[in-house]
């Protein structure tokens, strides 16, 4: 796998400068809490993993984060501002500079895949529509879908309904992607190739990336720091680099999550 | 990050070279950096056979320059030149590649043009021509269905059926006494003045009553089940194929005709009838309310006067009306429903549809109802 590689480039390329930075987060549905004493920091441009057994809060963490949910307590800081507690304008700002590809891709099906990304261009740019156009072709070029700008979402397969997601994602080079379960529906080769290629645009772009995932491969091919949830004790229990944890780890759950329970 | 414009000039190094300089920030602004410019220049340095970049001085860049690269990639094609990207940044050069590395599948892209007129008007009618044997093929499957009923066959949950005759029923309750009492009041009103000019005020009982239970009251309930049911059930069987539950059922060998279609149609046949006669009443009501209050008619007499002017016969005929509509309503939500697509949008379209083919089907079998009473003589 090159991935290896690649991410020890990516880590020398950028010296470590906090991006992204959770403090004390406690996530709540009512009185019900989901999470909570979640501490961690995301360097720029790494690729950081959201792991734990199914249930945990890992989709809650990233809705936290993105700023579909407000925290019952704590503070998402970004770039050492603090997310929440800025007003709504303010909040905007942030949001443009943010990317997310959805699990179920979230593909607007009354629009077509060139509108679907041309509408974040509308909102945050004033291009004309041929120059929207152009980007809209040019983000499907990159992940492998020239010449479907004119397909309604319906009309493709899901693998390719992913990539579009990615696509859209990308329309405005966000400094941050977000992806809820990038491979989930994929068979292993296609899970693989959008792998590959989310790092490979990330590495060229410099973005930074916040996966939520428990397909081990991901985790371990693109993987690069991580956080880890547990659901019985509601709060997390490790972050560092997968692979290091699988090695290092003292918690016997992460051993056997990382290890599919196998060692 | 500099928030300094893109700067771009050329320069002529050797006579077939051209080295394009690109300089301070090339990210999304207002306008995407036009590439026409190489043009004039290649007309300059008509021997240029290939080009080159210097990007040191660049202080920024994303899409904005990639899709200035493959703007000038592409006019370089045009003109038979050599493109060395080796001037650009690592990342750049590598998405670049990665944008050419699938090309475009044979056959994807649309034909945006349109067909001629009578291409259109042919697929039209073709279209309509399958989507009425669409429709009756769902009919025959719905009396088919009817039929596994009675013979005590059909599966479906008997809790099922019961929610779906409190949806169509107890709760249309009020919607249906608030508008049948506005038409009866309406009725009244408009028939009142009329019948004053001869002095025949006390008649408006017999019109108002008889327009209510003939016909007002049956049409009423029907378009307000079509907007409310007839909708809500597109909707529902809708979503149900969107989310491949109607998948589910037929793969465990369940009919979605005898599961999701049946309760809902007998729900409907079941109080349309009920409702009409509630409607009746509210009808009346409203004429009441109008007669007593505006044109000082006493309540026993205009009671009186409905009694002898509505025979039971216009009841009937009205009941007969509702039942009808009933099944119309159930069946165009149904079709639309189960035959609804695979995304969001295509759920609302099945919505609007059920309810404007309802509509539509409740005034034509009104028209034909009228005719076979007229003809029958009742």
């Amino acid at each position: 796998m090159p991935s290896a590689s690649e991410a020890q480039r990516l880590q020398k390329a950028s010296p470590p400068e906090t991006h992204i930075e959770v403090k004390d987060l406690t996530m709540a549905y009512g009185s019900f809490v989901v999470q909570q004493d979640l501490t961690f920091t995301i360097q720029r441009g790494d690729i950081f993993i959201i792991m734990g057994d199914s249930g945990c809060g890992k989709s809650t963490l990233l809705r936290h984060m993105v700023g579909l949910k407000q925290p019952a307590k704590g503070q998402v800081l970004y770039e050492g501002k603090d997310f929440w507690a800025a007003d709504p304008v303010a909040r905007k700002d942030f949001m443009r500079n943010f990317g997310m590809s959805y699990q179920g891709s979230a593909m607007w099906s009354s629009m077509t895949l060139a509108e679907n990304i041309a509408l974040p261009l509308q909102e945050y740019t004033d291009l004309s529509a041929a120059d929207m156009r152009e980007i809209a072709q040019l983000k499907l070029a990159l992940v492998g879908l020239s010449g479907f700008e004119d397909y309604y979402p319906s009309e493709i397969s899901g693998g390719m309904m992913k990539r579009a997601g990615l696509a859209r994602a990308m329309a405005l080079d966000p400094d941050i992607l977000y992806f809820d379960e990038p491979s989930a529906g994929l068979d292993p080769i296609s899970s693989r190739l959008l792998d590959d290629l989310i790092l490979q645009l990330c590495d060229s772009l410099g973005t930074t990336v916040v996966i939520v995932t428990h397909e081990l491969a991901s985790i371990f091919a693109i993987g690069n720091n991580s956080v880890f949830l547990d659901a019985e004790k509601k709060t997390m229990t490790a972050t560092g680099d997968p692979k290091q944890l699988r090695d290092e780890s003292s918690d016997p759950k992460i051993h056997r999550f990382l290890t599919r329970g196998e060692a | 990050m500099t928030d300094d414009e893109y700067q771009l000039s050329f320069a002529a190094p050797a006579a077939d070279k051209l080295q394009i300089s690109l300089a301070g920030s090339w990210r999304v602004r207002h306008a995407l950096p036009a590439a026409a410019q190489l043009d004039t220049e290649l007309k300059k340095h008509p021997k240029v056979r290939q080009i080159s970049f210097d990007s040191s001085a660049m202080t920024g860049w994303d899409s904005a320059l990639l899709t200035f690269l493959l703007r000038i990639t592409a006019i370089a094609t045009q003109h038979k030149l050599k493109v060395d990207q080796s001037g650009l940044p690592e990342g750049v050069q590598r998405l670049l590649q990665l944008a050419a590395a699938v090309p475009e599948r044979k056959g994807a892209r649309r034909d945006t043009s349109k067909a001629p007129f009578l291409a259109r008007i042919g697929n039209r009618a073709s279209a309509a021509a399958g989507s009425t044997s669409e429709v009756l093929a769902f009919v025959g499957e719905a009396a088919r269905s009817l039929g596994r009923l009675f013979r005590g066959k059909a599966q479906f949950r008997a809790s099922d059926l019961v929610l779906t005759i409190q949806q169509t029923g107890s709760q249309a309750l009020g919607i249906v006494a608030l508008i049948s009492f506005l038409v009866g009041v309406i009725l009244a009103y408009i028939g009142a003045a009329q019948l004053a000019t001869f002095g025949a005020t006390m008649y408006v009982a017999d019109l108002v009553g008889i327009g209510m239970a003939r016909a007002m009251g049956a049409m009423m309930t029907g378009i307000i089940m079509a907007g409310r049911t007839g909708a809500a059930f597109a909707a529902q069987l809708g979503t149900m194929q969107v989310n491949e539950e109607t998948d589910a059922l037929e793969t465990l060998g369940i009919s979605s005709m005898d599961f999701l279609v049946l309760p809902r149609m007998l729900a409907l046949i079941l109080m349309m009838p009920l409702l009409c006669i509630y409607s009746d009443l509210f009808g009346i009501l409203g004429g009441l309310f109008v007669s007593v209050t505006t044109f000082d008619v006493g309540i026993v007499e205009y009671l009186h006067r409905t009694q002898e002017a509505v025979h039971i016969r216009h009841f009937v005929l009205g009941v007969i009306n509702a039942a009808v509509y009933g099944v119309l309503v159930a069946i165009a939500g149904c079709y639309q429903g189960i035959k609804c697509g695979r995304s969001s949008s295509a759920v609302g379209a099945a919505a609007t549809s059920a309810v404007v083919s309802g509509i539509l089907l409740i005034v034509i079998a009104t028209a034909f109802l009228t005719v076979i009473y007229n003809v029958l003589g009742i």
